[in-house]
């Protein structure tokens, strides 16, 4: 018995401090985001210290509600190990929807988003009944949106109904609008999907979706409610866009579908295994709407190179975690 | 019902079927008229959906997660580089054509380097890749017009009886990959990677090599199309490869290949290649709007995966 004791204690200091190694390289990786956003508001600060405020930042911000609510639409569909290559057209669409009938019918234009979100949610029973590639099918579904967003709104136009440009124009003392509902769409979202019981499930769908089936749970209900789930925050996300911009043209949403991957992955998601974190998109989200067009025109880069920036932004950001993530090992 | 069930077990059947199909409605549709002009216009659209749609189908029959999606940038680039080269004269053809194929062979080699170095899934390191593809081809492109060789443009778009030579030369291709899957080393270590990477590595399969490999090829495959493309239309642009992207995956999935992996299908391709060429075809024909034309194409595409492709995926 002794003698087992003693072989076994420096074994175990051995796998503490193992585990010690480990839990920092976790903490690196847990810090990731909030880093590379830092990094990227103190490029923004050194470059041009006055966007550093209430208005700078309004103004830089403005459209990154958009962004972090496509991005948490993607979140959800990358939590069931799918991916939503559509978002950025369906953006679009419900910009269309929201900027003509949503306006002139309000009845007609909230069933047609209603319906949309149906329509995502019937695409997630699809995906999984028919056990399609999610890439294929929502690739597909990008024609279907474009195609429905032209023939709505031909050429650019409409209007944005006036309680929803109302609520963008609403300003909070001391700290803009979008950090404001930024924080709230994270924190709503992070207890939804990581602090109640079926978003451990929603997770789990993602994570060991066989351990989930044998223990009972549907995967078709899960992976429905996750499809529904990111067209609700898809259609939030269409609607705040046009609240800013107040009118809508079919391709505006087209930059999305990488800002939201981008984002996700930005934030320390995975793409197998349901491994997200919803705070972290939201940060993600936030840095790459900095990075995307602030930072660059600060840095004069010129536009035809800010695409190549994003995708950058990206590989640098992928690089990092590789390489915290091979200690993690 | 044999005969049925082994219809159904070749899927890929299916994608002839509905090629014949819309060519009939749209026929159809003209009263007869123009139904071999309308044929000889979709095999030559047909034959660079298929070459990119090859690449794509050796990449996606690696197994799960991989996927080629730098191809439309690939494609935009290698055609502004091969008009480039080129420079409008005959002599250089060869050479503009090596360009084109050393750059997208290039990109290829790359989206595997990232992949590989930075273990990052395939779907993020080359969409990332394409958008720093996408923004040199827009810095390197532009303004430009650039004309291709007079000699080339004709070339690739020379008809005997009615057809593309392009297309002849596309379905020799077809043939050599399909030996190269079936009866050549390279293709089966593909197929094994596919069903079983460990298994694979395990048995001796050199994994890393056959997948850098197979990304390169891809990247190349991507890279000619450009410049025969640019020669087709008789000019480079920056979108000239946007449509191959959701084209290339669908004509892979529509065409009978596994999307789990470990099982592919070059003749499906050429059917699923000429299905939706001609279903464009079918929708010109009948005057519909862009935005009607975007709308059928992409809900006929889901139909059509989600009734073919679904089985396959099943294992």
């Amino acid at each position: 018995m002794p003698t087992e004791t003693a072989a076994a204690l420096p074994a175990r200091s051995v796998r503490t401090s193992a585990h010690g190694a480990t839990a920092r390289a976790r903490l690196i990786r847990a810090w990731l985001p909030a880093l590379s956003l830092a990094l990227v508001l103190a490029a923004i600060a050194w470059l041009n210290p006055r966007a550093i405020s209430y208005f700078g930042f309004s103004l830089m911000l403005n459209l990154a509600i958009p962004i972090v609510l496509a991005t948490i639409a993607q979140l959800f569909v990358i939590s069931g190990n799918e991916l939503d290559l559509s978002i950025g057209s369906f953006v679009g669409f419900v910009g269309c929807v929201t900027a003509t009938w949503l306006n002139d019918a309000p009845w007609l234009g909230a069933a047609t988003l209603l319906g949309a979100v149906c329509v995502y949610a019937a695409l997630g029973a699809l995906i999984h009944v028919r056990n399609l590639p999610s890439i294929v099918v929502t690739l597909g579904m990008s024609f279907v949106w474009q195609g429905l967003a032209i023939m709505m709104l031909p050429t650019p136009g409409g209007k944005a109904p006036a309680w929803l440009q109302a609520i963008s124009a609403f300003r909070f003392p001391f700290v803009p609008l979008p950090i404001v509902a930024a924080l709230a769409i994270g924190a709503i979202v992070h207890f939804g999907l990581m602090r109640t019981s079926y978003g451990a499930i929603l997770r789990g769908s993602g994570g060991n979706p066989a351990a989930l089936a044998r223990a009972g749970w549907s995967l078709l209900r899960t992976k429905v409610v996750l499809f529904a789930l990111a067209g609700f925050f898809g259609v939030l996300s269409g609607m705040a866009l046009i609240s800013i911009t107040t009118s809508a043209d079919a391709n505006i949403g087209s930059g999305y579908t990488l800002l939201a991957i981008a984002g996700v992955i930005l934030g320390g998601g995975e793409f197998v295994g349901g491994r997200v974190s919803p705070v972290g998109a939201v940060v993600g989200a936030l840095t790459m709407a900095l990075a995307a067009s602030p930072l660059l025109t600060f840095m004069d880069i010129p536009p035809d190179w800010q695409v190549a920036a994003n995708g950058a932004i990206l590989i640098v950001v992928l690089a990092a975690r590789a390489l915290v993530s091979r200690r993690e090992d | 019902m044999e005969r049925s069930r082994a219809l159904l077990a070749k899927p890929w059947l299916w994608s002839y079927l509905g090629a014949l199909a819309v060519w009939l409605a749209a026929i159809a549709f003209t009263g007869g008229h123009g139904g071999g002009g309308m044929l000889s216009a979709a095999l030559a659209l047909a034959q660079f959906t298929v070459i990119v749609g090859i690449g794509q189908m050796f990449v996606i029959t690696l197994g799960p997660g991989n996927v080629d999606l730098s191809l439309p940038a690939n494609i935009g680039l290698a055609s502004a580089v091969a008009m480039k080269v080129m420079d409008g004269s005959d002599s250089m053809v060869a050479v503009g054509l090596l360009a084109a194929l050393a750059c997208g062979a290039a990109i290829g080699a790359t989206n595997y380097l990232l992949i590989r170095a930075l273990r990052i899934p395939p779907i993020i390191a080359t969409l990332s890749a394409s958008f720093i593809i996408q923004s040199a081809d827009i810095s390197y492109g532009r303004g430009l017009q650039i004309k291709p060789p007079p000699g080339f443009a004709d070339f690739t778009n020379l008809e005997v009886l009615g057809i593309p030579i392009l297309a002849l030369l596309t379905a020799a291709f077809s043939v050599v990959a399909a030996i190269a899957l079936h009866r050549m080393v390279y293709g089966r270590s593909v197929l094994a990677i596919g069903q079983n990477s460990r298994a694979a590595w395990l048995a001796g399969t050199p994994v890393g090599r056959t997948r850098a490999l197979t990304y390169t090829l891809s990247g190349a495959l991507g890279g000619i199309d450009g410049a025969l493309l640019a020669g087709y239309f008789r000019g480079a642009n920056v979108d000239i490869g946007n449509e191959y992207l959701l084209a290339s995956l669908a004509v892979v999935v529509i065409g009978g290949t596994s999307v789990a992996g470990g099982r592919a299908n070059v003749p499906g391709i050429w059917g699923a290649a000429l299905f939706l060429v001609l279903l464009l075809t079918m929708l010109n024909t009948f005057g519909v709007s862009a935005g009607v034309r975007l709308l059928v194409t992409g809900l006929v595409i889901v139909a059509v995966i989600a009734a073919a492709g679904g089985q396959d995926a099943q294992r």
